[in-house]
C-alpha cells in the first residue's frame, strides 16, 4: 500500500495510530495525581512534539543518510515563520498562504547556502552552515534587511508579529483574528472530555501539525526506500567510490540538503501557525544544535529516531524544568526531615532550570552506551524480549541469533 | 586498435618524477599488464586515468576523446572502471547494495532524482545485480554488510561493482595484494572468465607473476616513471633489461 512494502506499511499504520491517539497516551496519569505534572498531552506542548518531529525528519534527510552535519538548520526554521506571518500581514490568518511558501522560501536559501557550503565536507561543512545562520540572525536580529528597504522585514529583536495597520486584504468580516484553517481555529480543541479523572484534549492545531507530520514522515519513508535514498547512504559511507562509480555526489547532497531545508522551513511556518509570532532568537546557533541533539539523541539515520529525540528533548524541556523544590518536598516528605533535606538539595541541580544537566548527562550515557540512539536501546530490548520468549527448545550454539545491522536498525 | 592512448605524461610530485615521459597504447579487447618495482608510478599512472589527478603534461585519450580535465563520474561514464590498490567499498551497506548503485548509475547516468521510486521495486536492476554477484560467488552474503567481509571476498565484490557498470576499460590495482594462493587462483579464473565472456579491456597492475603471466597478452615494465620495455608475456621473461630493473631485484 501507498507504494511501500508490507512491514513498511504496516509500520507506517503504527506511526499513523500513535500520532492520532497522541492526545490519549500522552495523559497517563489522572488529573489532581501527584504524577498529573508528567502529563504531557496539552496541546502546546503535543503541537512542539510534532512540529519538532517534522524538523528533525527533515534533518534526519541531510545528517542521517548523507553524514553531512549541519550547525545551521534554524535559520530556515526562522525564516519558514517570518514567511507565514508576512502572509498572515499581507493577506489573511488562513495559514494556507504561508505554509507553501514557507517551504518554497526556505529552499531557495537552503539552495543558495548550499551552493557555497558544499563545496566543503566534514568540519567545515559544519562551520560555513553555522556561519551562514549566525548571518542569518543577526540580519534578523538587526532587521538589517528592512533598513535597506526602508520598510521592515523582521522586525528586529521585537519580532515579526500582525498589527491591525496591517493591509490583510483577504480578511473577511466574519474571519478570525487568529491563525486558522478555512475558520477552523488553530488554538481551538474541539473535544475536551473527563473521563474518570482522566482530561483529554483534541486541540485543532495539534490535528492540523499532526497531519502534515504524517505526510512528512511518509515523505521520509519513500526517500529512505528509494534508489536516491541509497545513494544518500553511499555517500556516507565512501563519497569516493561514488564518485569512481560514475555518479555526480554533489547533485545528491544538494537535493538533500534543500530537502531538509524545506521541512525545516514547513517545521518553522507550523510553528507560527500555531503562535503568530516569529522571532530572531528561533534562528540562533542553540536551536541549530538542538536538532542536532534530537538526531543523535534519537538514532540518526533511523526513520523514527529523530521524531523520538525530538519528543524527549521537548518532554524534558517542557515538563522536567517544572518540577522545583516544592514538588520534590512534596515526593520525599514522607521521609525524615533531614534526609529529605538531603536529597532535595542533590536533586536541585538536576530539575527546574537544571533541566538541561539531566539532559546533557542523558546525552552522554546514550552516546557512550547506545550510539545507535534510543531507537537501539529500543530495538536491542525487542532483542532481549525475543530471545526470552523463544529460548526454551531452541539451541543458540546451532542457530545463532541474527544481530541487527545499520541497514536494518530503521525496523525497530 | 587501440582503446587506450597515453603520450608524453609527465607527472611530479615536488621534487620526484612520479611519471616522465610515459607513453602506452592499450588495444582493445587485450589484457594488458602494467608492473614495476615499488614506488615505480604505477598507481600514479591509474590515477592520471580515473581523473584523480591532472598530469603536468601529455595526453590521454580513451576512445578518441580526451580525459584530461574531466572529473572521475565522467571519465567512469565514459566507460573507465577501476578497482583500487585497498578494496573501495561501500561498508555500512549490504553487498546487494554495494552492486546496485553502479547498476543504477549505468542507468540513469551522473544523477537523477528518484526519489520517488522504490529500490526493491526495480525488477530488472535487482535481477542485475543478483546475477552478477552469483559471477562471482556472492549470492549467499546478499544482506550482509560489506565492511563485515573478509579481504579477499571484498576485493571480489569491488570487482563484481566495476563490472556491473558494464565497462570497456576495466582497471585492476593489485588485485591479488595480500589474497592467499587459492583466493589469487579463484581470482585469475574470474578474471579469465570475465575476460572470454564480456566484451572487455583489462589493464592490470600486479606484482604477482604467476597473475601477470597467465592473464596478460601484453607486459609493460614501468621503472621509476619511465617505461622500460612493452612486449609479449614470453619476450619479457627472457628481457635482460626486464630482469635487471625489475625481475632480478624484487624477486
Ligand atoms: N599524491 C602524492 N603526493 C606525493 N607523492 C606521491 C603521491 N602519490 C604517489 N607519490 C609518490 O610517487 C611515487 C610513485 O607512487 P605510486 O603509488 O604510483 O607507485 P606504485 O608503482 O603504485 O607502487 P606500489 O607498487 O608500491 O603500489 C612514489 O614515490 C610515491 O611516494
Ligand atoms: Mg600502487
Amino acid at each position: 500500500m501507498f507504494g511501500l512494502s508490507k512491514t513498511d506499511t504496516r509500520f507506517l499504520l503504527i506511526v499513523i495510530c500513535l500520532t492520532l491517539a497522541t492526545p490519549i497516551l500522552l495523559q497517563p496519569f489522572p488529573e489532581g495525581s501527584g504524577l498529573a505534572q508528567f502529563n504531557a498531552g496539552y496541546p502546546d506542548l503535543m503541537q512542539r512534539f510534532a512540529i519538532f518531529g517534522i524538523f528533525a525528519i527533515g534533518f534526519n534527510i541531510l545528517f542521517g543518510l548523507t553524514g553531512y552535519l549541519s550547525f545551521g538548520h534554524a535559520a530556515f526554521l526562522g525564516v519558514g515563520s517570518y514567511s507565514v506571518v508576512w502572509m498572515y500581514k499581507l493577506l489573511d490568518y488562513n495559514v494556507l498562504w504561508g505554509l507553501p511558501l514557507a517551504i518554497v522560501v526556505s529552499g531557495v536559501f537552503a539552495l543558495l547556502i548550499g551552493i557555497v557550503s558544499l563545496r566543503r565536507t566534514g568540519i567545515y561543512f559544519s562551520i560555513l552552515t553555522l556561519a551562514f545562520a549566525q548571518m542569518m540572525f543577526v540580519i534578523s536580529y538587526s532587521d538589517l534587511l528592512g533598513r535597506f528597504v526602508g520598510t521592515s522585514i523582521t522586525n528586529g529583536e521585537t519580532g515579526l508579529q500582525v498589527y491591525t495597520s496591517d493591509p490583510q486584504v483577504l480578511l473577511g468580516a466574519t474571519e478570525p483574528n487568529v491563525p486558522h484553517l478555512f475558520g477552523i481555529v488553530m488554538r481551538e480543541n474541539f473535544w475536551q472530555p473527563n473521563i474518570g479523572g482522566w482530561e483529554f484534549t483534541f486541540n485543532n492545531g495539534y490535528y492540523f501539525c499532526a497531519v502534515i507530520a504524517i505526510l512528512a514522515f511518509y515523505l521520509s519513508l519513500r526517500i529512505f526506500r528509494s534508489p536516491f535514498g541509497m545513494m544518500l547512504r553511499a555517500i556516507k559511507t565512501n563519497q569516493t567510490r561514488l564518485n569512481y562509480t560514475g555518479l555526480n555526489t554533489r547533485p545528491y547532497t544538494m537535493a538533500a540538503f534543500v530537502i531538509s531545508g524545506m521541512y525545516a522551513g514547513l517545521a518553522g511556518g507550523l510553528l507560527a501557525a500555531m503562535d503568530p509570532l516569529a522571532g530572531a532568537e528561533r534562528m540562533q546557533w542553540t536551536a541549530s544544535g538542538e536538532v542536532v541533539l534530537m538526531t543523535i539523541l534519537g538514532g540518526a539515520g533511523t526513520l523514527m529516531g529523530p521524531v523520538l529525540g525530538a519528543g524527549f528533548i521537548k518532554y524534558f524541556e517542557n515538563i522536567f524544568s517544572k518540577i522545583n523544590d516544592n514538588v520534590l518536598h512534596g515526593w520525599f516528605a514522607w521521609m525524615p526531615d533531614g534526609l529529605e533535606d538531603f536529597i532535595v538539595t542533590i536533586l536541585h541541580p538536576f530539575v527546574g532550570k537544571g533541566w538541561h544537566l539531566t539532559l546533557g548527562i542523558l546525552f552522554m550515557l546514550v552516546v557512550i552506551f547506545l550510539p545507535g540512539g534510543l531507537v537501539e536501546g529500543g530495538s536491542r530490548i525487542m532483542h532481549f524480549i525475543k530471545r526470552d520468549r523463544k529460548a526454551k527448545g531452541r539451541d543458540p550454539e546451532h542457530h545463532p541469533e541474527h544481530i541487527a545491522y545499520v541497514a536494518e536498525k530503521e525496523e525497530f | 586498435m587501440s582503446i587506450l592512448e597515453v603520450k608524453n605524461v609527465n607527472k611530479r610530485f615536488g621534487g620526484l618524477q612520479a611519471l616522465g615521459d610515459v607513453n602506452l597504447s592499450v588495444q582493445e579487447h587485450s589484457v594488458h599488464a602494467i608492473i614495476g618495482p615499488n614506488g615505480a608510478g604505477k598507481s600514479t599512472l591509474l590515477n592520471v586515468l580515473v581523473g584523480k589527478l591532472i598530469p603536468d603534461t601529455g595526453s590521454v585519450m580513451f576512445d578518441g576523446q580526451s580525459v584530461l580535465g574531466r572529473k572521475p563520474h565522467e571519465i567512469n561514464q565514459m566507460g573507465i572502471s577501476r578497482v583500487f590498490q585497498t578494496p573501495e567499498i561501500f561498508g555500512d551497506l549490504t553487498v546487494k547494495e554495494n552492486v546496485l548503485i553502479p547498476c543504477f548509475a549505468k542507468r540513469d547516468g551522473a544523477f537523477r532524482m528518484h526519489a520517488f521510486e522504490t529500490v526493491a521495486n526495480e525488477k530488472a536492476i535487482n535481477e542485475q545485480a543478483e546475477a552478477m554477484l552469483e559471477d562471482v560467488n556472492m549470492l549467499d552474503k546478499l544482506d550482509m554488510p560489506a565492511e563485515s567481509l573478509s579481504r579477499g571476498d571484498k576485493r571480489r565484490l569491488e570487482i563484481a561493482m566495476c563490472l556491473s557498470q558494464q565497462p570497456r576499460l576495466l582497471l585492476l590495482d593489485e588485485p591479488t595484494a595480500g589474497m592467499a594462493r587459492a583466493d589469487t587462483n579463484n581470482t585469475i579464473d574470474l578474471l579469465k572468465e570475465i575476460h572470454e565472456k564480456r566484451d572487455i579491456t583489462i589493464a592490470i597492475i600486479e606484482h604477482d607473476m604467476h597473475v601477470v603471466f597467465s592473464l596478460a597478452q601484453r607486459i609493460t615494465v614501468l621503472a621509476q616513471g619511465t617505461p622500460l620495455v612493452e612486449d609479449t608475456p614470453d619476450n619479457i621473461k627472457g628481457h635482460p633489461k626486464v630482469r635487471e630493473a625489475y625481475l632480478g631485484e624484487a624477486h
